[in-house]
């Protein structure tokens, strides 16, 4: 036991990105649906789209629980930064999902005058994508902090940088949603989403290219990672795989295919999620706070991974037995109402 | 202006956690009710209770709703808000969060899935199996919770080095002192809300003669649980008031308005407590009874807030008018019972228009007495927040005074519509009643596409009013 304690804060630090790039990934698409509502034409596409995603959201979301939570077992004292620093995108995000979450309810109760819960289900969608941008961006610029604690003023968080990064993240959200839709429906909702998914498909790539771009020309440690010898040998593989990766998404939505778009929007998501994680190790708050120096009491951390090692199987378990149970495509019509 | 950060910190945190706690007191007992409507249905074949269930698990699924994204904002807000209490005691209520999160949330929210929208795609009992383990999820949630907020009134099994806390023992930690107490407590009674509810709209169909045998059910079973659970609450209760004597004195001395330690405490059923003099007003009282409660001898001496400095005290007017509303409501759910089984017994529950009348507006009683009940705990904690750890003026986040206040009034408005919104659509549900088409399982996934939504939109949109 003594032997595992050094690895802990590493493995928790794996742990909380495999819970974090679920999250982007599950919640994702969901997000996504709602952030392409607006293109939707009447309320039987509506439907249909919204029922695609019903029955997941809710343990979607749990993921996004998990890492925040996670992030106060294992890191508490990032914790305790880095939700003060981003106070507002995370208070403005919460109250996002508190009204797209109460809509999937909402809105079937309140036939036919439901109009106004369409609209909460897209801004709320489209906020909280976009906070979840702004968050990530935030972090990756860096937090003020002295003495162990958020040091800045409430809109530090507030930058060009950061802006750019909300946009990317609500377009990749989009594209999900899109090769998602494609996947599970078919008919007008389907064509739509095959339409739309090229267009997102440039502009995720764009935003990518920016932020890889804008990263290491304004943060120093994310230049020395990748543009030093022999980093930059060993790193270029990354955005080799993501051009193969867009080229593949590309000919896919091209060709008519169904499955393969999502998981090829699924890869591209992950790749730009490791690619960030390779800029920023070994920091949880860039570039102040490393794993080692914000973990917490090893008691704890091991306490909380057997836990993690019991149970993060049978979750994942249930949670593909679940998705099986709903496999195919959405009809018409379907749901409990 | 000048805005105390501390302040606004705790009542957003007040605010947000009453409105937390409203959704699980009910959708923990409902789950409940719903999974055994279904294994009923399951073992006896009676169609009513199929309906039943599905007429419940649509009102579940609204407030379940409700209770996960206010959840969520809760989780966050320890570390917007109190990230000094994330510091200090996260290395214990981290994990037992985390727990919570892998054990509860992820089994509830997965297989609500199943719950709400598998009824054409699995079997009955996979169906029936899925709601009981939503029901198993939203009790593990109150386990772990639970064990959390009852460590931060009686912390064991931790050391204190340079000001924070660090984990020994975790089976202490778990089974702290109050634990037991409070887990019966709450439990009960979130079973004794849903069993108001579900009385109550028994009560209200019955007396507009509307779907007979499910108002039967429903008075039934809701009557049953509350004549059972409403005096073991009760007993509970007292339990967990001689637990909190011994570890929480000065809290006890808040309920009871006692200010004397030096003379036996009187039963105060009324009086205005007076901060500034040390000494109640306008008392009506049962001399000795408090002592007689407490410590099984009216001469018995129960240490007093005069004990304790001003400054270890915690505000004794909200926690003695709270204690008083949720004892005042514990003995009218008494009532209820009793007098409910009684008529059951002559065989005439189900006319007595005199009881009836009463009983279906009685389903706010639960939710009051769970807010006033925390109420008391949770003010009665007062000044610390981790008791003889941290205390509450230490917890708070480096954020503005103007940032809690901007994110304060939007939690207002936004969860005030959200709520009305809520509220309003609940009670459409129940006006319209158990009623609606019977699913029709389909195998896999072959498409039944126009009746299907016809007869959904017809249900959706039909016999509001
Ligand atoms: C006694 C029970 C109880 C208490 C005291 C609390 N909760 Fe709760 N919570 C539940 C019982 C519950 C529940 C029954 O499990 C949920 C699921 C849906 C619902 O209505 O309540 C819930 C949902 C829920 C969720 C959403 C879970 C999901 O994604 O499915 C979160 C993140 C929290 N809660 C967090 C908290 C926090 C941080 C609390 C205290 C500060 C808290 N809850 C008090
Ligand atoms: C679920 C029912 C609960 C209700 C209705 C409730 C209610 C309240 C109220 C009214 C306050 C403000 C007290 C005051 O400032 O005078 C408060 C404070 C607080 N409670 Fe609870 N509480 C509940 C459960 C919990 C749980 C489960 C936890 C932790 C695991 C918790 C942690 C806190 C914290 C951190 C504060 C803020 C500091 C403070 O003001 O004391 N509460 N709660
Ligand atoms: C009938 C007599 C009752 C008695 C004697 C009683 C006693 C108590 C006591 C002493 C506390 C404070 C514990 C502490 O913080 O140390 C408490 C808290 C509480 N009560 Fe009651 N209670 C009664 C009825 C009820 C009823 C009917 C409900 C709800 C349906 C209820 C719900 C609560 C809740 C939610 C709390 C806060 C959580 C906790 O500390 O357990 N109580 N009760």
């Amino acid at each position: 036991m003594d032997g595992l304690a050094p690895w802990l804060p590493l493995i928790w630090a794996g742990i909380l990105l495999v819970a974090v790039a679920l999250y982007v990934v599950l919640d994702g698409f969901d997000l996504g649906v709602g952030i392409l509502f607006p293109w939707a034409h009447g309320e039987s596409e509506r439907d249909l789209m919204m029922n695609s995603v019903a029955p997941f959201w809710d343990g979607n979301e749990t993921w996004l629980v998990l890492g925040g939570g996670g992030l106060l077992v294992a890191f508490p004292v990032a914790f305790s930064i880095i939700m003060p620093a981003l106070y507002l995108p995370v208070i403005v995000m919460l109250l996002a999902l508190v009204f797209r979450g109460v809509s999937f309810e909402f809105r079937w109760i309140a036939k036919p005058h439901h109009r106004v819960w369409d609209w909460t289900f897209a801004t709320g969608s489209t906020a909280a994508g976009f906070c979840q941008g702004l968050i990530l961006g935030g972090l990756l610029e860096g937090v003020r902090v002295e003495s162990n604690a958020f040091a800045g003023g409430s809109f530090d968080w507030l930058t060009p940088f950061t802006v750019l990064t909300g946009a990317g993240v609500t377009t990749g959200y989009a594209l999900l949603g899109a090769t998602w839709l494609i996947m599970k429906t078919e008919g007008s909702v389907a064509e739509r989403a095959r339409r739309q998914a090229r267009g997102l498909l440039i502009a995720v790539i764009a935003a990518m290219g920016a932020v890889s771009l804008w990263t290491p020309f304004v943060l120093e440690h994310v230049f020395a990672r990748w543009f030093t010898l022999p980093n930059i040998l060993y790193l270029s593989p990354i955005p080799i795989l993501v051009a193969l990766t867009a080229l593949w998404a590309w000919t896919a939505l091209a060709r008519g295919a169904e499955k393969s778009p999502f998981i090829a929007s699924i890869l591209l998501f992950l790749l730009g999620f490791f690619g960030l994680v390779v800029s920023n190790y070994p920091y949880v708050v860039p570039p102040v706070l490393t794993i080692r120096q914000a973990a917490s009491a090893p008691e704890s951390q091991l306490f909380m991974l057997f836990g993690v090692a019991l149970v993060l199987p049978l979750i994942l378990g249930y949670t593909f037995v679940v998705y099986r149970t709903f496999r195919g495509k959405v009809r018409p019509g379907e749901g409990y109402h | 202006m000048d805005l105390d950060p501390v302040l606004l910190a705790r009542l957003q945190f007040a605010f947000t956690i009453v409105f937390h706690i409203i959704f699980p007191s009910f959708t923990i007992g409902l789950a409940a009710f719903i999974a055994t409507l279904l294994v009923r249905w399951r073992l006896t074949g009676r169609d009513h209770l199929h309906r039943l269930a599905r007429f419940w698990t649509r009102i579940f699924a609204v407030s379940f709703a409700m209770g996960v994204v206010s959840g969520i904002v809760l989780s966050y807000q320890f570390g917007t808000n109190w990230s000094r209490f994330s510091v200090v005691v996260g290395n214990v209520i981290g994990p037992l969060l985390g727990y919570e999160v892998l054990t509860a949330f992820f089994l509830e929210a997965t297989f609500l899935g199943i719950m709400l929208f598998g009824w054409k795609r699995v079997s009955p009992n996979v169906h029936t199996l899925s709601a009981v383990l939503v029901a198993v999820g939203t009790s593990l949630s109150a386990f772990w919770i639970l064990a959390a907020n009852s460590w931060m009134h009686t912390p064991t099994g931790h050391v204190v080095r340079d000001g924070i806390a660090y984990p020994v023992d975790w089976l202490a930690i778990i089974f702290n002192p109050s634990f037991p107490y409070r887990f019966s407590h709450m439990f009960t009674a979130a079973f004794l809300t849903t069993s108001l509810v579900i009385l109550a709209v028994g009560a209200r169909y019955r007396m507009a003669g509307r779907f007979d045998p499910e108002a039967r059910t429903m008075m039934r079973m809701g009557l049953g649980m509350v004549a059972l659970l409403a005096p073991l609450q009760l007993v509970i209760g007292d339990l967990h008031g001689l637990n909190t004597l011994e570890h929480q004195p000065v809290k006890v001395a808040a309920m009871e308005a006692h200010w004397d330690g030096s003379k036996p405490a009187d039963l105060v059923l009324f009086a205005f407590p007076d901060e500034n003099a040390e000494a109640n007003r306008w008392t009506l009282s049962i001399p000795k009874g408090a002592s007689l409660i407490l410590t099984h001898d009216p001469d018995g001496k129960v240490r007093g807030l005069k004990d304790f400095p001003p400054s270890e005290r915690p505000p004794v007017l909200p926690v003695f008018f709270a204690f008083r509303v949720m004892v005042a409501l514990g003995l009218l759910m008494i009532a209820i019972g009793v007098i409910g089984v009684v008529l059951w017994y002559r065989g005439r529950l189900f006319d007595a228009r005199w009881f009836l009348n009463p009983v279906q507006h009685c389903w706010p009683f639960g939710f009051i007495a769970i807010l006033a009940g925390w109420w008391v705990t949770e003010t009665g904690r007062q000044p610390w927040v981790a008791h003889g750890i941290l205390r509450t003026a230490d917890a708070v986040s480096p954020v503005t005074a103007a940032s809690v206040l901007t994110s304060l009034i939007l939690f207002v408005i936004i969860y005030a519509v959200v709520f009305a919104v809520g509220l309003y659509y609940i009670n459409r549900l129940i006006v319209k009643g158990p009623e609606g088409p019977e699913p029709e399982r389909d195998e896999g996934v072959a498409s039944r596409p126009l009746a299907a939504a016809t007869e959904a939109t017809r249900h959706a949109t039909g016999a509001e009013g």
